[in-house]
């Protein structure tokens, strides 16, 4: 495998009293999308924009493409691309002159930025004013902006907050679509769903530090070892003999509807030998998958919406 | 980078022209203003002897480029912290424009909107004012420039302090509207209480007024050293202020 484009090392950023960002260390490897996840204010920008080169670190080592962002900055910029949280374009400008601008600003031919537009569904508003965009398409407009110099490394920051569901999942598309043209994408979001979906590799980061780092799956697989059964059955018998079930955590009922709860590989197959032992008639039966979600309320305690 | 300087200039022209209030406030109001007035009084320019002569002959122009001036500078002052409030300074930073460029880009549209006006404005008024006043126009104009310069210097530490974009137009206004009463344009500073007269002193104003006053009435450069140092003082603290304050964010 080649060198990973981005390298943290011990990297510590303060404003005044309030520590942002504490000893932090990872790598992003090139081909990947790689998220930062974690709740606001946990330091995801902070980091994001010092790797950048927007913020100079207090402490700690940091190399982007074999740059050093701070000092490189000017030379970066060309062969990174950036999508800022919470950034505007003038109100009144149209698409087109924006993408024009950037072009002119990066020394591409304007046909690249055309075909951009085109190819994320901005075309037809080309003479539109920024203003009069929806959430969406603003930030499709933002995905065109920083993919205009054609770069090798891509900074995606809360890009579907405050969109609804539908434009998010387009917006995912176009970001798989950023990693099918050889790119890396380095991202940061606080939906747990839209890191699962979208990130080959996620750092969770809580209070500036990050507390794990690995898959997806990986991480539920290592951090939620308990596992969920919900089954729906009239037997009146049925209560009793899940509970005896080995390695059975809990059962709660609702009505007709049982979750169980236990740890350990084996536990859907000892309810499913128990189903089939005690001949219980069942109308549904699922298992429930852990998801990030449940990975970072074990971690932190608390859920990432508090 | 001069390349992206112009463009955005450019296309911060258009920008403006496309705002509601933008190309109106700026141009269209200041010269019927200025046209009004010179239906009203013009005729009396031509006598010389009197008050009311002298004070439109000097007192007009300057007053209206004074006007025109801190339009400008409240616009500008405005707008800058609109972009930051909406993160476009930190977007357009995010380009391989340097930061300067994007600060002087809006210094060069309010510079282009106010020579378009003063233009306009003088065309317009050539009807009501006679023809054979003297005005030393292009020392009037080098002079006008220095204290644009000056003022919009001032116009940046504002745009570094204000919190937010809407207290960015009263606050400046504030500043600035009340300096023009005491500025010496209508009332000679040698007139004032002595309380007043050391208020007015220490405005930037009073010598942007008394430069452009002298050069209008024919003054050589040389007798108004003290205004040309003060404005160049206040030029180079306020732009090295501002290079330190200022916030993108």
């Amino acid at each position: 495998m080649s060198a990973p484009l981005v390298r943290v090392a011990g990297f510590r950023k303060t404003y005044g009293s309030v520590v942002a960002v504490d000893e932090i260390s990872f790598e992003v490897n090139e081909g990947e999308i790689f998220g930062l996840i974690g709740p606001n204010g946990a330091g995801k920008t902070t980091t994001m924009e010092c790797i950048e080169g927007f913020r100079r670190p207090d402490r700690g080592s940091i190399s982007v493409l074999g740059l050093d962002p701070v000092r490189d900055v000017y030379k970066l910029q060309h062969r990174i691309g950036v999508q800022l949280q919470q950034a505007q374009l003038q109100k009144r400008i149209t698409v087109r002159e924006a993408v024009h601008l950037w072009t002119s600003l990066y020394g591409r031919p304007a046909a690249q930025g055309e075909a951009l537009l085109q190819q994320l569904g901005l075309f037809e508003k080309r003479n539109a004013w920024f203003m009069t965009l929806s959430g969406g398409q603003k930030q499709r407009l933002f995905i065109v902006l920083a993919l205009i110099n054609d770069p090798e490394l891509v900074f995606l920051d809360e890009l579907t907050t405050g969109l609804d569901p539908q434009a998010r999942r387009a917006i995912w598309d176009l970001v798989r679509g950023i990693r099918a043209r050889g790119k890396t994408v380095l991202l940061t979001t606080h939906l747990m769903e839209e890191a699962e979906r979208l990130c080959d590799r996620v750092a969770i980061i809580e209070h500036g530090r990050i507390i794990d780092i690995d898959t997806p799956e990986q991480l539920v697989a290592r951090h939620v070892a308990e596992r969920t059964v919900v089954v729906s059955t009239g037997d009146p018998a049925a209560e009793d003999r899940f509970r005896s079930i080995a390695g059975v955590a809990s059962v709660t009922r609702h009505d007709d509807r049982f979750t169980l709860r236990g740890s350990g590989s084996g536990f859907v197959t000892a309810v499913i030998q128990c189903i089939s032992d005690a001949r219980i008639t069942v109308t549904d039966f699922r298992t429930v998958h852990p998801t990030l979600e449940d990975v970072f309320l074990k971690l932190t305690g608390h859920s990432i919406r508090d | 980078m001069l390349r992206g300087l112009l463009r955005l200039t450019w296309l911060e022209m258009k920008i403006f022209v496309r705002e509601p209030l933008g190309a109106i406030g700026a141009l269209v109001f200041p010269v019927l203003g200025y046209v009004v007035l010179g239906r009203l009084m013009g005729r009396r320019v031509a006598v010389p002897t009197s008050g009311a002569g002298e004070l439109l002959r000097v007192g007009l122009p300057i007053f209206s480029a004074i006007l025109i001036v801190l339009t400008s500078l409240i616009s500008l002052v405005t707008i800058i912290s609109i972009y930051r409030e909406g993160g476009i300074l930190k977007r357009l930073r995010a380009t391989p424009l340097r930061p300067w460029t994007i600060l002087t880009a809006h210094v060069l549209v309010k510079l282009a909107f106010t020579a378009i006006t003063l233009l306009v404005m003088v065309a317009a008024g050539k009807r009501y004012y006679p023809a054979d006043l003297q005005i030393p126009i292009a020392s009037f104009t080098v002079a006008l420039l220095l204290c644009t310069f000056s003022l919009l210097s001032i116009g940046f530490v504002i745009a570094s302090l204000v919190p937010t974009a809407r207290f960015a137009q009263p606050i400046t206004a504030a500043i600035f509207y009340p300096m023009i009463a005491l500025s010496g344009l209508f009332v000679p500073i040698e007139v004032l209480p002595r309380s007043l007269a050391m208020v007015a002193r220490v405005l930037p104003l009073t010598y942007a007024v008394n430069l452009m006053r002298g050069i209008l009435l024919g003054d050589a450069w040389r007798a108004h050293l003290v205004d040309l140092g003060v404005l160049a003082a206040l030029f180079v603290i306020c732009t090295a202020i501002s290079a330190r304050v200022f916030r993108w964010e």
